[in-house]
């Protein structure tokens, strides 16, 4: 497999606090890997350092022979890099329906007509797209007044409609109940395999991290202390004695 | 049935107003002019208000420029209409270009207080330029074409220009650009994740709501027959934002509600008191602590609780 991510010698802090700290992190095309570790590890900042949320300090983020690295997050999704957020990121006042297909509107690079009735394009693909993540019933309901787990599963359809090749998901499960995780995962599991999508993802449920995962990066105080598939990662001794010590694997 | 109805009432009211001149007052035609005008004004700010989410405190500003560019092109230059007044939305769009430029730089309060501090500049250049706009005398007797002398005339001249502009305005807002300006407001960082480039959409939306303000500024400077600083004044920009605010920011026509009503109630107002300011903050206070949506969100709750009983 080619190698579609590459970091390097990332650094970053926050008012002298080093949050990540020489992180070195390759990912292949079409794997799917899972980032965890505890909470304030720095998890999230990897993310948005990845996504140009954050512009780091030190290192390079290499997407493909591209360098990420001060690029806007509009350029980077753009160049086929897609995330969800850990902390609900929708449209609230907008309906489901038009929360994807402005993304959808987006990717066709329609944001500038000024002409054409927005709510008359890309019909058919938001009405696809909201069926997939199980959404289809709710597709006239306002976002905003949504459950949690069904914002969630919004929140993935939005990422989705950005077309990407590499996929982010940051605790995409974090606030469902058992049941919504165990089909919120099943999904992104088939999504994942249909489309052929790169994924990274932070999770906290350890169940579905060594179920899902092909391989595992721990990170700790902003390091990343292991790298490899579950079964090294899981017999790692560093990694049993500074986190996975405190949870029950299944 | 149910998307029939908005077209009826477009129908209704763009009739009502072509045939008031046959049965009303000059008074009345008066006053349906300038009210016209103010709709329009109120309703380009709301693109930045209501759908970009972007409070601007200085919309006078293009309101102003379009109005003495207009004046100015007429009187000075002696320009036809014809070309007077495109002229004049270009320049006023320009305007806003230049300015929007820098004041998307910033969001909220920092956003809002720069294109103030714009707003202010351009009135201290109205104010100082005397040579040009006439400075604090203003700049009177403007020339408006024979054809639009009458009040009447001009009456139809404005319905029609305030009739396009709005049209203009519910296409663009409706847009696929209408719909990501949309996005934008209710969550900029989203917005950016799916591809957007949020500061360059919003330097497009300051820029079609200073065009059409203009317009409306151009249109008020020929009505009057004169601009005056006081035109580009703050007072000016809160009036227009309390509009806005009293008709509701998330309706497209919320703008032109608020702006007849409190154009109405000030014109009212100022037959029996000289304290108007005074009844303008109450009513903002009102707005503020029981409309947050403005009365047309106030016809909704109450549309929705008689269809519930």
């Amino acid at each position: 497999m080619s190698t579609m991510l590459k970091i390097a010698g990332l650094w970053t802090s926050f008012a002298g606090f080093v949050a990540i700290q020489d992180v070195h992190f390759d990912l292949s095309a079409g794997e799917t890997h899972a980032i965890i570790g505890p909470n304030g590890a720095g998890k999230t900042t990897f993310f948005n350092l990845i996504t140009g949320r954050l512009r780091p300090d030190r290192g390079t983020v290499n997407f493909e022979g591209t360098e990420l690295v001060g690029l806007a997050p509009e350029r980077i999704v753009r160049m086929g890099i897609a995330r969800s957020f850990q902390r609900i990121n929708i449209y609230p006042r907008l309906s489901v329906f038009e929360n994807v297909q402005v993304a959808l509107i987006a990717h066709a690079g329609q944001h500038w007509n000024l002409f054409t009735p927005g709510r008359s394009l890309h019909r058919g693909d938001t009405a696809d797209l909201l069926r997939l993540v199980n959404l289809g019933a709710e597709a006239r309901e306002v976002a905003g007044e949504l459950s949690y787990g069904k914002q969630k599963q919004l929140e993935l359809a939005i990422a989705l409609a950005a077309k990407p090749r590499l996929l982010l998901l940051d605790e995409p499960t974090a606030g469902m109940s058992p049941q919504e995780t165990a089909g919120t995962i099943a999904l992104i599991r088939d999504i994942v395999r249909a489309r052929g999508l790169t994924l990274l993802f932070t999770e906290h449920d350890m169940s579905v991290v060594f179920g899902m995962a092909e391989r595992i990066s721990v990170l700790h105080h902003g390091e990343i202390i292991a790298s490899g598939t579950p079964d090294a990662v899981r017999n790692h001794p560093e990694v049993k004695r500074v986190y996975l010590g405190e949870h029950a694997i299944g | 049935m149910l998307s029939r109805t908005p077209a009826v009432a477009v129908v209704v009211v763009v009739l009502t107003l072509a045939l008031m001149p046959l049965a009303g007052s000059r008074y009345a035609i008066d006053l349906a002019t300038q009210v016209l005008i103010y709709c329009l004004f109120a309703l380009s700010l709301n693109v930045l208000i209501g759908y970009t989410g972007d409070v601007s405190f200085g919309h006078a500003a293009y309101f102003a420029i379009g109005g003495y560019a207009c004046a100015i092109l007429l009187t000075t230059y002696r320009w036809p209409l014809v070309l007077a007044l495109p002229a004049s939305i270009v320049v006023s769009g320009l305007a806003a270009a230049v300015i929007g430029y820098f004041c998307v730089r910033l969001t909220q309060i920092y956003f809002a207080m720069l294109a103030l501090a714009f707003a202010m500049l351009v009135w201290g250049v109205a104010f100082k330029w005397k040579g040009v706009t006439g400075g604090d005398d203003g700049l009177t007797g403007i020339l408006v074409p024979k054809l639009l002398e009458n009040h009447t005339a001009y009456f139809y001249f404005t319905l029609g220009s305030v009739a396009v502009g709005v049209a203009l305005l519910w296409m663009i807002c409706h847009s696929a650009f209408g719909l990501t300006l949309v996005a934008i407001r209710e969550n900029t960082v989203r917005a950016g994740f799916i591809g957007v480039d949020t500061r360059k959409m919003r330097w497009g939306a300051f820029t079609v709501a200073g065009t059409f303000a203009g317009l409306a500024g151009a249109l008020f400077g020929m009505y009057n027959r004169g601009m005056y600083i006081e035109n580009a004044f703050w007072t000016e920009s809160a009036q227009v934002l309390i509009m806005v605010l009293l008709g509701g920011i998330y309706s497209f026509v919320g703008p032109l509600i608020g702006a007849a009503v409190l154009y109405l109630l000030q014109v009212v107002t100022n037959q029996y008191t000289p304290y108007w300011p005074t009844v303008l903050g109450l009513i903002l206070l009102v707005v503020v602590l029981v409309l947050p949506d403005g009365l047309v969100g106030l016809a909704k709750r109450v549309g929705g609780r008689a269809a519930r009983a």
